[in-house]
């Protein structure tokens, strides 16, 4: 394999600009990396029209699959597909060993600490955690005090979004515990770019990732109710019109378990069950892609149509299992989130494997006052939101901006937190002709049933505007293939 | 199954059945049209729309092709084939974990091409092309759902719709066609009357299989009797019926743990009428009432499969 970059390699870079984010596949000198260098070689052989009809037979494959997204406010052509990128990114076997021990450890230790909060408290008792922060957390749900959950698991399905910084350190940027979405595009994306680049999929020897949704099976499996041995397994969602919906749909077909809505769902004597063309049929686990608030109109938000009324009852009566558990959002609240080291710390005495970014809390004066006067260099986040809502990035906002901002923060200091904006990594992606960086996080996939459990990869997100550094699909963010390499 | 995706099922079926009828009655009349008979465009256009149920809905306003067009495209229109794809679309996408991907796929291709400017500008260079390419689409759907999904209760409950929506059409169509077919005729030596007759047949995919069975010898009094009693031929009235029987069979065979005693009865009352009558026994009566009652019992079928499969009340599930 020649080292030196030829004639082909360069037309594919064309002004391919190297500052000090980390690059996924160049060195800071311009050298394709060691495990780049085959893709990027293939990349460069393929004459120009080839590369297009693939590209073109990609996204027409996503569209006739019908893998799209839901544009609201416009009545027609409002299904547009998740834009997607042919250049896969690819994760070496060390770099993944670090991920998974990372998060299995972090997984681990934020269910201990939502057993714990909602038992006998210690942690708050010990003022490893301050109390207020945990009860004025909008996502803490009384109601599940003393509540046994089935093998003591909040979190079976997590998605946690991570970063490479500096020299390519991967950090954690926040964990997701309620119900985090996504996994069927990284599944998707993988049966697209088998078919797309076949030779070269293999050639790398890419871990696989398809067994994921028997995973997901084996994982609701192991928590059902005692007594059930042949569990009645459901996918509970809000419906077509949510944005996810393709996926509540994917997962429940691959793995062959009803998708019930809401209004499917009936509670007698604390049992729920559904509606069957033949009569009533008795529900055992279900896998919720409702949030808390909708789930059961009697405990939740009574104005929700969506949920179950009755649901938390039968739950807490052990006759059902709801996964994840009610109140988790505690854990992934982004003020809580700082303090995840001390809690890993905390229970398993370990250091974390996978650091934090660095976070103030707004609620502290000395940090707010440094906040404060900084606004033009962090981000600042609302501490319940997702999604990229409620987010100041300070050097692209305006002086309106960073005012209404303040402003906000001094009226509800707990609500916000700050993180310096981070030089995250940059991955190769085709725009046009030719590739250019685009900053790239990674959220893998952790199931925590018997065991916890990481399929190898995950959904790489994509900003794909020019110097963006937001990659929700929310705010036109894209998505790219993720290969975890056997050696 | 659940009773949600059972109804969206069986809804998805109705819509696509519907939609193919329309499509084909549309072609067979504007095929008519090109011959200058005695009929009148307007008289035709408003015997179309009463084929289709709807004879209020779009009234002739002398622009042919701008009202094909309507009927084809116009998503707002509830007569339209695009309105009919689209509802049988969001309903198959309330279901996509219980239909095959291929289904999905194909549906969601003829979707997409009832929406795409290509679609329409085919439609004005040819409007038999558009209307066949539709139909193919359809076409290879029931393949498709035919050859890769579970024969379980979610395809009984697809057979289902298909064979009811298929009833009460061709019920509809012979209602409205059988005036002119029996009525009082000179004796036609132009040719145009074996035109008529050949569209009705073509109306149903029935003019092959037909001569067939008859030879191409077509009358008024055989026409009735194949579309209505025919046992072979999947778009005959009996056939349908038979199907329908078939399929709750099936139903009740893979759940059963509910009696739907009423809903048997119902059809198989209705196979009796069709079972055991002769042509010449109908064409004696009333024929437009036992036309018409066919309708009736076919709305009567829908309200039972609702009311034993999808919206039972709690309280008679429970007791059982």
């Amino acid at each position: 394999m020649s080292a030196g970059p030829t004639e082909e390699l360069e037309t594919l870079f064309g002004d391919y600009p190297l500052d000090k984010a980390f690059d996924e596949m160049r060195e800071s000198t311009g050298e394709v990396r060691p495990h780049y260098r085959a893709l990027a070689e293939a990349l460069a052989k393929l004459p120009q029209e080839e590369l297009q009809r693939r590209k073109q037979s990609a996204d027409l494959s996503f569209l006739t699959q019908g893998i799209t997204f839901t544009v609201y406010g416009r009545d027609e052509g409002t299904e547009r597909i998740f834009p997607y990128d042919l250049v896969p990114r690819l994760v070496t076997a060390a770099e993944w060993d670090r991920v998974e021990r990372g998060l299995t450890q972090r997984i681990t230790a934020l269910n201990q600490f939502l057993k714990d909060v909602y038992s006998d408290a210690k942690i708050l008792s010990d003022k490893v955690v301050p109390r207020d922060l945990v009860y004025s957390c909008k996502h803490y749900r009384r109601q599940m005090r003393g509540l046994q959950v089935p093998r003591n698991v909040y979190i079976a399905v997590v998605g946690s979004d991570l970063l490479r910084v500096g020299e390519g350190e991967y950090v954690v940027l926040e964990d997701n515990l309620r119900v985090p979405s996504g996994v069927s595009y990284m599944l998707t994306n993988r049966r697209v770019m088998k078919r797309t680049f076949p030779q070269l999929f293999h050639s790398y020897g890419v871990r696989p990732i398809e067994h994921y949704p028997q995973l997901l099976l084996a994982t609701l499996r192991s928590l059902a109710p005692e007594g059930r041995p042949e569990p009645n397994i459901v996918l509970l969602t809000p419906g077509v019109f949510n944005s996810a919906y393709f996926e509540h749909t994917y997962l429940a077909r691959q793995m062959g378990i009803d998708l019930v809505e809401g209004r499917d769902l009936v509670t007698h004597d604390n049992v729920v069950y559904m509606r069957t063309t033949d009569g009533l049929r008795r529900v055992d686990v279900i896998y919720r892609r409702v949030d808390d608030d909708f789930s059961d109109p009697l405990i939740f938000r009574a104005d929700s149509a969506l949920g179950c009324a009755g649901l938390f009852n039968a739950y807490r009566a052990g006759n059902v299992t709801v996964t994840n558990a009610f109140g988790t959002g505690l854990a992934d609240d982004k003020a809580v989130y700082a303090y995840v080291p001390k809690i890993i710390k905390y229970y398993l005495n370990e250091d974390p494997i996978l650091p934090n970014v660095e976070t103030y809390l707004l609620s502290e004066e000395k940090e707010r006052q440094h906040v404060l006067a900084n606004l033009d260099k962090l981000v600042v986040k609302a501490v319940g939101e997702s999604g990229g809502y409620g987010m100041l990035i300070g050097p692209k906002s305006t002086a309106r901006q960073r005012e209404e901002f303040a402003r906000q923060i001094e009226a509800n200091p707990r609500n916000y937190i700050a993180q310096p904006t981070l030089d995250f990594s940059r991955a190769p992606c085709l725009i046009g002709n030719h590739l250019e960086p685009r900053h790239v996080d990674l959220r893998p996939y952790v199931l925590f049933g018997d065991k916890v459990n990481i399929v190898p990869g995950g959904l790489t997100r994509v900003a794909l505007e020019k110097g963006s550094l937001v990659v929700n699909s929310s705010q036109g963010g894209g998505s790219k293939d993720t290969w975890v390499l056997e050696n | 199954m659940l009773s949600r995706v059972a109804d969206s099922l069986y809804w998805m079926s109705r819509y696509l059945e519907r939609a193919e009828n329309t499509l084909r009655q549309l072609d067979v009349t504007m095929g008519l049209m090109l011959d200058t008979g005695s009929t009148s465009l307007e008289e035709r256009w408003t015997r179309l729309m009463s084929a289709l149920g709807r004879p209020e809905d779009m009234e002739w306003n002398g622009d042919l092709e701008s009202m094909a067009r309507d009927l084809v495209f116009d998503s707002l229109n509830p007569l339209s084939v695009t309105f009919a794809v689209n509802g049988a679309r969001e309903n198959a996408r309330q279901v996509r974990e219980e239909i095959s991907s291929e289904q999905w796929q194909r549906l969601n291709r003829l979707f997409h091409q009832m929406h795409s400017p290509h679609a329409q500008a085919q439609f004005r260079t040819s409007i038999n092309d558009a209307l066949a390419s539709i139909i193919d689409g359809i076409h290879l759907f029931k393949g498709v759902s035919d050859t890769t999904m579970i024969h379980g209760q979610g395809w009984q409950f697809i057979r289902l719709g298909r064979y009811l929506e298929r009833a009460y059409a061709t019920a509809t169509l012979l209602e409205i066609y059988q005036p002119h077919l029996l009525g009082e005729h000179e004796r036609d030596h132009s040719g145009y009357q074996y035109l008529e007759m050949v569209g009705l047949l073509r109306c149903c995919t029935s003019f092959e299989a037909y001569c067939q069975v008859y030879t191409a010898d077509v009358s008024p009094d055989r026409i009735l009797e194949f579309l209505l009693l025919n046992e072979d031929f999947p778009h005959a009235i009996r056939y349908t019926v038979d199907g329908m029987r078939d399929a709750v069979n099936a139903i009740q065979r893979t759940g059963g743990r509910r009696a739907s005693d009423e809903l048997i009865a119902v059809i198989g009352r209705l196979q009796a009428s069709l079972g055991y009558t002769t042509i010449n026994e109908i064409l004696a009566g009333d024929t437009a009432a036992f036309l018409h009652k066919i309708r009736e019992e076919c709305t009567r079928i829908h309200d039972l499969i609702y009311r034993y499969y999808v919206q039972y009340s709690i309280q008679s599930a429970l007791a059982v």
